[in-house]
């Protein structure tokens, strides 16, 4: 057809065919130290839920518009499906599954039970991390605080409520 | 001596299933470890109506990685008769077959399956997937479909249409009434946007049989329409939905992205995932868009004398999606002279789906926005003009109703927002730069029964399992499930295992409509009672036979492991000391619960239906126009309440959810391109925890034994329907702005002087 799309197809091609390369990547999971090999256009999102199962972080939109995603690196929340994981080397990464685990829930986990702060439970390890993120922020002061600076995390089950009185209550307790 | 303590029906039992879903151990679909895993992108078609002309997938298929491109071209046999693809919830027309031909339906369709060894090579190599197209022209304007609206002939209609039933002669009542209104009222279309995205891992285990992990909200429905398309056996094929990340409708039938990767496994021998994108995820099911003629006439005195309702909702040129709007209107109040008339009209987009509270969210919520435009119309506060026009029987069919609470649901939700204190008067309440607006409004929702089995597995431990093919889409199933079980056989919770979300159980319907928690519930109350009677028989060989007496169970307590003589409660067995006696290593046994079951009354004789009165504040800044829901109170009659903790928590999601369709759910579609524009959670505002300030829920008592076994209404949907009406009419009280088209957004309220 025309010459501009010969060209850019032909690119497109040798681009395509050619193999990706992996790199060294270290990184402290839930306080256990992994050396891995990791090729440069994987997520910290997909390599956590794709090659080493950590599925408790959950992909709600993969765009950043959702926080289903959050983790905490080195204490701060982010939404993984953000950050590609080769440039976190070094990095502390804290996932749901490193918060608690049933028999010894984390503070946070235990009010969102007991608040009954989820339905489907998809928005809420990303909300639990979120809210410890916030927790180490110290900005939030009271409900109104919350609710604003829990708004990076979407529930479609629309269970924000018990949500804010779940954080609340787990932030009067680590207080 | 220890009371007895019994955690049963009605206790505000902590969800089951907490613990796995708060630590990230609960398994949704997408996150099942299968050895050898492919994954699968799907390649979106770029035009809305035509066919493929030619696919160039030689630089996909380039792509270190990716093992192989699947187009109509190369896919696997699938079944030739459009029957062979019909599900439990199918709509009449022909069913989309992903792949199935060159022909293209919708924009979004998937018409090419990248696979590859993982998920970064196959989504790049999906982009560079060539393909030449021969458009056709298309609309996907709703106003311009209006032109080819249809009523479908009697066997093209779907099995959950009611057709209006007319009373009186509306129009002359019309034509004579004092006080008259007239308005087009509007819905847009909306979006599901379950958190969870759709997506099936299909395991393949060799000769023919797979595993389906699957997101939707029905295990054996999947089963049966994977076997239909792909002409497998139904004992080849088992679906898992263990954990499903929401679904409000959008997972009722089997979608796109199960049929990719099973064709993807069968084609390929090995597993496959299809995971959609957030973007895709808008390239199927949806709430019709709508708009819906009403006329009303009444007397001064606000008592309505005619009702007219005339209601169009969108479809798909391939499927005719029908929904019940105008008959909630014409059901709810009583009025002599009613009449409804209703349509569909086709585009060139997917078929539009159920999402929650399918016609009732949009049928209702526009309906009470005119009731309260005529409340005004008539100067009669808007709760009184509902007391007003109160109907004690279902007003369309003329049935009376197993019970209707709802003028109890008026008072207490009016007395727990403080209603009285109201000033009449639009635009006469206000704090800082903010007006404040009080409105209310009716919901209305079926309860509903379908026919599940349950099976109930006690060991000699004591320990207890029950299980049905059921789901649990966030609802509380588990719980439910649980507590139903451990209220027949008093046994503790931590004694019990609930199973569900698995093909292999004992058959249970999809999951929608609120029909679970009933439906679930009673079949498993029957299977605990058959294993009641079973360990009242083993009791017998225990020595003494402490239980003489006792003809039947009913004569017994089921509490605390023990079975309690009723006449002297010093007279027990343990459940442990039964079975051991009765020589029983287990007792097993399954049981199916229909409809007809012990005093329920049926459909023809008797409504059924769940009721709900919501009351809103808003607040709108005086220049901004921006809104604000600052409080409501959704107060409920729904029967029984088997645990109001998760209860609760359906009605605030429902209630959410309202807000949403209230404020700012809305799916854009370019009518040039086809497509749907703001199809990303950045850009279609599901609300956020910003927006969502105070919400109180009331369950009004309502004891209803005709309604189903366990007298449980169901609560999925009642939490959304009215809640939308609520807010425009606070809206309107506090502005004087009065928006007939949902979502009302800030540029709706800015066109309007006050
Ligand atoms: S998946 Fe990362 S923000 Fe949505
Ligand atoms: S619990 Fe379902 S999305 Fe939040």
């Amino acid at each position: 057809m025309n010459d501009a799309v010969t060209i850019d197809r032909a690119a497109a091609l040798r681009v395509a065919a050619s193999p990706i390369a992996t790199l060294p990547l270290s990184l402290t999971i839930n306080g256990e130290a992994r050396t891995l090999e990791v090729e440069p256009w994987t997520t910290l999102l997909d390599l956590l839920r794709d090659k080493l199962d950590l599925t408790g972080t959950k992909k709600g939109c993969d765009h950043g518009q959702c926080g289903a995603c959050t983790v905490l690196i080195d204490g701060r929340r982010i939404n993984s499906c953000l950050k590609l994981a080769v440039t976190l080397d070094g990095a502390e990464v804290t996932t749901i599954e490193g918060l608690g685990q049933p028999g010894e829930l984390h503070p946070l986990q235990a009010a969102f039970i007991e608040h009954d702060a989820f339905q489907c439970g998809y928005c809420t390890p990303g909300q639990i991390c979120s809210a410890q993120g916030l927790i180490n922020e110290g900005h939030a002061k009271d409900r109104q605080d919350v609710r604003e600076q829990m708004s990076g995390n979407l529930c479609r089950c629309g269970a924000y409520t018990n949500i804010a009185d779940a954080v609340l209550d787990a932030m009067e307790k680590q207080a | 001596m220890n009371a007895p303590h019994k955690v049963g029906i009605g206790t505000p039992l902590a969800r089951v299933d907490g613990a796995d879903k708060v630590t990230g151990r609960a398994k949704y679909a997408a996150e099942y470890a299968v050895p050898g895993l492919l994954y699968g992108v799907a390649v979106p078609a770029r035009i809305a109506k035509g066919r493929i002309a030619s696919i160039d997938a030689a630089a996909a298929r380039a792509v270190p990685g990716v093992v192989e491109v699947m187009t109509h071209e190369n896919r696997p046999k699938q079944a030739w008769l459009d029957h062979s693809w019909k599900d439990e919830l199918s709509i009449p027309g022909d069913p989309f077959k992903a792949l199935h031909d060159d022909r293209i339906l919708f924009a979004g369709q998937p018409i090419a399956l990248v696979i590859a060894e993982t998920f970064e090579a196959a989504r790049f190599a999906a982009s560079l997937v060539e393909i030449d197209y021969e458009a056709e022209a298309h609309n996907v304007d709703f106003d311009t479909s209006l032109g080819e609206k249809f009523l479908p002939a009697k066997g093209m209609r779907r099995n959950t249409y009611h057709p209006p039933k007319a009373r009186g002669d509306a129009g002359t009542a019309f034509d004579a009434a004092a006080l008259k209104l007239s308005g087009e009222y509007r819905l847009a279309t909306e979006h599901h946007n379950p958190m969870e995205m759709h997506a099936s891992t299909v395991e393949w285990r060799g000769d023919g049989k797979i595993t389906v992990y699957d997101k939707v909200q029905g295990s054996q429905n999947t089963q049966a329409y994977l076997a239909g398309a792909f002409k497998l056996s139904k004992k080849d094929v088992r679906v898992v939905n263990a954990y499903v990340g929401g679904g409000f409708g959008s997972g009722l039938r089997p979608q796109w992205q199960v049929q990719l990767a099973t064709m993807g496994a069968i084609l390929l021998e090995r597993s496959v995932r299809v995971v959609m994108t957030r973007q895709q995820m808008f390239y199927h099911a949806h709430r019709p868009e709508c708009t819906y003629e009403i006329r009303l006439g009444a007397e001064h005195t606000g008592k309505l004398t005619s009702i007219y309702g005339d209601a169009t909702t969108s479809t798909s040129r391939f499927e005719n999606n029908m929904e019940d709007i105008v008959t909630w209107g014409m059901m709810n109040y009583d009025c002599p002279n009613a009449e409804g008339h209703y349509t569909i009209a086709p585009r060139d987009t997917y078929t539009s789906a159920d999402m929650r509270a399918p016609g009732a969210a949009t049928g209702m919520a526009l309906f009470e926005i005119a009731i309260d435009e005529m409340a005004y119309e008539a100067k009669v506060d808007p709760l009184e003009f509902r007391m007003v026009n109160y109907s004690e029987t279902e007003a369309m069919n003329q049935v009376p109703f197993t019970s209707k609470a709802l003028r109890e649901a008026y008072r207490e939700g009016a007395e727990r927002f403080g209603w009285s204190e109201r000033a009449p008067e639009p635009r006469s309440m206000k704090e800082g730069r903010e007006l404040i607006g009080w409105g209310v409004a009716t919901g209305m929702w079926d309860a509903q029964f379908s026919k599940t089995s349950a099976r109930a597995r006690l060991s000699a431990n004591g320990d207890l399992e029950v299980a049905s093919a059921s789901s649990d889409i966030g609802t509380g199933t588990y719980t439910v499930m649980t507590q139903v079980a451990a209220d027949t056989l008093g046994l503790s919770p931590d004694r019990i295992t609930a199973r569900l979300g698995d093909s292999d159980l004992p058959a249970a319907p999809v999951e929608g409509g609120s029909w679970a928690a009933a439906s679930t519930g009673a079949a498993v109350q029957l299977a605990c009672r058959s294993v009641a009677e079973k360990l009242f028989k083993a009791a017998d060989e225990v020595e003494d036979r402490p239980l003489w007496g006792a003809k039947s169970i009913d004569d017994l307590d089921f509490v605390d492991g023990e079975m309690v003589l009723k006449s002297d409660p010093t007279k027990r067995v343990s459940l442990t000391d039964a079975m051991r006696a009765g020589g029983l290593d287990v007792i097993e046994v399954e049981e199916t619960a229909k409809p007809g079951l012990s005093d329920m009354v049926s459909m023809a004789r008797k409504a059924r239906n769940t009721h709900s009165a919501v009351f809103v504040e808003v607040r709108v800044d005086e220049e901004l126009d921006q809104v604000r829901v600052t409080r409501v109170v959704n107060a409920v009659a729904a029967g029984r309440i088997i645990n109001p903790r998760t209860a609760r928590s359906q009605i605030l999601g429902g209630v959410v959810m309202g807000i949403g369709m209230a404020l700012h759910e809305e799916t854009f579609i370019d009518r040039a391109l086809g497509r749907w524009m703001n199809h990303n959670y950045a850009e279609y505002h599901v609300p956020a925890h910003a927006d969502v300030e105070d919400i109180d829920v009331i369950f009004v008592d309502e004891p209803d034994p005709e309604v189903t076994p366990l007298g449980v209404k169901g609560l999925g949907e009642i939490g959304i329907v009215g809640t939308a009406a609520a807010v425009a009419n606070a809206i309107y009280h506090a502005t004087g702005k009065r928006i007939r088209s949902l979502p009302i957004t800030i540029d709706k309220l800015l066109e309007v002087a006050p």
